[in-house]
């Protein structure tokens, strides 16, 4: 159960992710910081599906991790959910068309690793 | 260069934001632990769990590591603040085994080692590799 908590976790936070990045990269750079320009920001971004989607998506998570933390010791829940790392990192190449080069894929896969050991 | 000024607010924000992550999370499991109300499944449970301070406390930080993190980031590089998150999860280990009890087996450290290494090295590499899409 402790597994399956930690792929809930991690897919939807990655998914929610992607959403949120997919729609602040077509946004643009945000350059003007004052409240007027950062609401009207808020407001743009938040009549598309990808930002309301994704705050669902992180609402999930937060709460699965939640669930999770009822029934795993903290010293595995906490570093188990860095999966997000290498789930983010193959959806960010094939969604964003991010170059993922052999320093970040080797990042992903040290992450990898590391839960294979804490599965042990 | 920084500006002294903004190198010692980035030193102090990048420390809020670790023991606010690892604290927030210890708080959250401690609470979990004491309400002892076994997995919670239901937004009921969800709910009762909010009602133990533990857990309120944990969650309040929480809201305050994002609200850190965000301010953090409007200055400071990704790959700075992507390293420094990464020593959480030693510091929650090490928390876990010595205020919560947990029995950590070598490999769980080895895999947090491991782990460690990876997010820093993901950090390593460029912030920006795809433009803008529009």
């Amino acid at each position: 159960m402790n597994w399956l908590l930690v792929a809930l976790v991690v897919a939807t936070a990655s998914l929610g992710d992607i959403l949120q990045t997919m729609r602040m990269k077509r946004h643009g750079e945000i350059r003007d910081f004052r409240p007027g320009a950062l609401g009207r920001t808020l407001a743009a971004v938040l009549r598309s599906w990808h930002i309301p989607a994704s705050l669902g998506l992180l609402a999930i998570s937060f709460f699965a991790f939640v669930t999770l933390l009822s029934v795993a010791e903290l010293s595995f829940a906490v570093p188990a959910t860095a999966a997000e790392y290498v789930l983010s990192t193959v959806l960010a190449r094939w969604l964003l068309g991010e170059q993922v080069n052999w320093k970040r894929w080797m990042g992903a896969g040290l992450v990898g690793c590391g839960l294979g050991l804490l599965a042990l | 260069m920084i500006p002294v000024a903004l190198g010692r607010k980035t030193r102090v924000l990048a420390a809020i934001v670790i023991l606010a992550n690892v604290f927030g999370n210890f708080f959250l499991s401690l609470g979990l632990r004491h309400s002892g109300a076994g997995p919670i499944v239901s937004p009921h449970g969800y709910l009762a769990a909010l009602a133990n301070p533990w857990v309120s406390l944990g969650v309040t930080i929480l809201i305050l590591w994002m609200l850190a993190r965000l301010a953090l980031l409007s200055w400071a590089d990704l790959s700075y603040v992507l390293p420094i998150t990464s020593l959480g999860y030693v510091l929650t280990a090490m928390l876990g085994r010595l205020f919560l009890g947990e029995q950590i087996p070598a490999a769980r450290w080895a895999g947090i080692a491991l782990i460690t290494a990876g997010v820093f090295l993901v950090s390593r590499t460029a912030i920006r590799t795809a433009g803008d899409r529009r």
